[in-house]
């Protein structure tokens, strides 16, 4: 079912949560509601959701405008952070809840309970009571619950928020599968950037009440608009650079001066891709220091400090780390491939310039 | 753990041995003609029948007092909320004596209720009105905090089922309310028997008719009959607790959910 959003905001009082929002979810999509928290993304979900009504601006299902349709005749499954579990019902009547309430005949009832707790890994728990399932077995009984009416679209808040990290990522999973399976209209709140670009189609970034870019995972982390977005998605070295004798320059490293004019300053970012290393110490132009490996399994993420004492993040494959015979505390020559121009001196606050440039022919002040 | 115990011995346990010892003194025969008298019967059927009612009124009442004070912000909250304590500050007396004068014949609320054959004064009806009052914080008091810490999640995840706020309330609500209703519920009855001071004033004290147990106590003590005094006591006693452990027993049923 799709679902439009037209500069909806919404106010509590004096405070701005959300600010001029407007996006279109299609048809069984699975999208993320990404930010940091206070992002107003958890109060868009509640508009959604018939929990919250919007100050101003139209919200609207299948075109039409459902603003001042109560929550329940809105037909949505919603998931709350903290699950919400009736605690004096079991989980059969947990699941069986919505069904009650809409007079759903016994044997139907009885059926499509049976089917969810299968679905969801539950059989056999149906009698036990809340408090006796762990973490994992409460958020699928929360999802089994909301998706029993059959709803149009599913809303989750902070779904992998309150369970361990290894039950988390089975639970990534689990969710892209079932949406797979059951193709209903998917939206998830997530401050966890690495789980919206592991489970969603589709990204929508906020900050501070506003949006800030939608795009698929790739399209975030590829083309993010702005600085914002950069930072946020993924890992990203800042470098805040000074134009001096026609260059920008940060201690030892310089770049293009983009034509900002001489003592102004510039911001560029790039990723941990974009720095090249080597122990070849006369390969790349830049020297360094391996100050610390973390490792994250097949990749390695290092930490470079340059004679300076700047710190620049890269990554690296680990065979090929070991290949080169690297080390914690090895020196190697590094290069910047490509980096974003985030701002410059004159145009601080509207980061929105985000071209590639190539570094790498760039030899000036070596 | 020592020290409770030896806390409870001497507050509680102790009188109450002191009691039955004294009692044990009658012969089985004399105990049973003044315990099960019929202006003792009488008095217990008023004392726990007025009670129950007045636990009832209190367990409705209260709760929608509670859930007021809880959910809802506005001027005078905290007055009201401070008021609620008012019958534990009060004393019984004065309470009785302001309720008689309140619906008597010529009283301020009486003198429009007498008319209509409302009479709450010097009645069972009064005896059940200042029972009431004087139970009112119990059962608010113990609601209080359950409705505080209610996750507003549970009524919305309720909501988004599907349901209106009276099924929300009835299904969702009042189960997680229903243990702490019941302790509410059990204090304001067993406050509501200990009663006496306020129907002293309220009642018309006739026996067989709007005499209540603790009266019937006085009239033997008054006669110097102590041992028939305890023999109504003992009844009396035996007869809180067995109530007291059912409801006990009917809050644990009621609160098996929880962890």
């Amino acid at each position: 079912m799709s679902i439009e959003l037209r500069h909806v905001s919404k106010r509590f009082g004096s405070v701005s949560a959300v600010e001029d929002v407007s996006l279109t979810v299609a048809d069984g999509e699975l999208v993320a509601l990404l930010g940091p928290s206070g992002g107003g993304k958890t109060t868009v979900l509640r508009m959604i959701a018939g929990l919250e009504v919007p100050t101003s601006g139209d919200l609207l299902v299948r075109g039409e405008r459902v603003n001042d349709v109560p929550v329940q005749k809105r037909n949505i499954g919603f998931v709350f952070q903290s699950y919400a579990l009736f605690k004096t019902m079991s989980v059969f009547d947990n699941v069986a809840f919505g069904l009650k309430i809409r007079n759903t005949p016994p044997a139907e009832m009885q059926a499509r309970v049976d089917e969810l707790l299968k679905l969801f890994g539950l059989d056999g728990l149906g009698r036990r009571l809340p408090h006796q399932l762990s973490g994992g077995q409460r958020q699928r009984v929360a999802i089994a619950r909301a998706l029993a009416p059959r709803p149009s679209v599913l809303l989750l808040d902070e779904p992998f928020g309150a369970v361990d990290a290894k039950i988390r990522q089975e639970l990534r999973e689990w969710l892209v599968r079932l949406h797979r399976e059951l193709h209903v209209t998917t939206i998830f709140v997530t401050h966890d950037q690495e789980e919206a670009m592991e489970v969603s189609n589709r990204i929508v970034i906020f900050s501070r009440g506003r949006l800030e870019q939608i795009g698929s995972p790739r399209d975030v982390y590829e083309q993010p608009k702005n600085e914002f977005v950069a930072r946020f998605i993924g890992v990203l070295n800042v470098l805040e650079l000074t134009v001096r004798g026609g260059a920008a320059r940060l201690n030892e490293l310089s770049f293009p001066s983009h034509g900002v004019a001489e003592g102004e300053t510039l911001r560029i970012g790039f990723r941990p891709y974009a720095v090249q290393i080597s122990s070849n110490l006369q390969e790349h132009p830049h020297s360094a220091v391996i100050r610390h490996v973390y490792f994250l399994g097949v990749q390695l993420r290092l930490e470079l400090e340059t004679p300076s004492g700047l710190i620049l993040r890269t990554r690296i494959v680990k065979d090929e780390f070991l290949r080169q015979g690297l080390e914690q505390g090895s020196s190697v020559s590094f290069q910047i491939r490509e980096y974003r121009v985030l701002s410059t001196g004159a145009n601080n606050l509207s980061p929105e310039v985000a071209t590639v440039h190539s570094a790498a022919n760039f030899a000036e002040g070596i | 753990m020592g020290y409770s115990i030896a806390y409870l011995s001497l507050v509680v346990l102790i009188p109450l041995a002191g009691l039955l010892i004294r009692v044990s003194a009658m012969s089985w025969a004399d105990f049973v003609r003044v315990a099960f008298s019929d202006r003792a019967l009488a008095a217990y059927r008023l004392t726990f029948g007025a009670s129950f009612i007045a636990a009832t009124i209190n367990a409705v009442l209260g709760t929608l007092l509670a859930w007021v004070l809880t959910r809802y912000r506005f001027p005078g909250r905290k007055i009201l909320d401070a008021l609620v304590d008012f019958p534990f500050a009060l004393p019984t007396a004065v309470a009785g004596l302001t309720l008689a004068n309140l619906f008597s014949q010529t009283g301020w609320l009486g003198q429009f209720l007498v008319p209509l054959g409302i009479h709450l004064a010097y009645t069972t009806g009064g005896i059940v009105l200042a029972l009431t009052f004087v139970s009112l914080p119990f059962v608010v008091r113990t609601l209080q905090p359950v409705l505080e810490e209610f996750e507003v999640e549970l009524e919305e995840a309720a909501a988004t089922l599907g349901a209106g706020r009276w099924c929300t309330f009835r299904r969702v609500v009042f189960p997680a309310l229903l243990p702490a209703l019941m302790t509410g519920f059990a204090l304001a009855f067993a406050r509501a028997v200990g009663e006496y001071g306020s129907v002293l004033f309220i009642s018309s004290n006739k026996p067989y008719v709007s005499e209540i147990t603790p009266q019937v106590i006085m009239g033997w003590l008054d006669q110097f009959e102590y041992a028939n005094a305890m023999a109504v006591a003992v009844v009396m006693l035996s007869a809180s607790f067995a109530i007291l452990i059912t409801i006990n027993l009917l809050e644990r049923w009621a609160s098996r959910f929880q962890r």
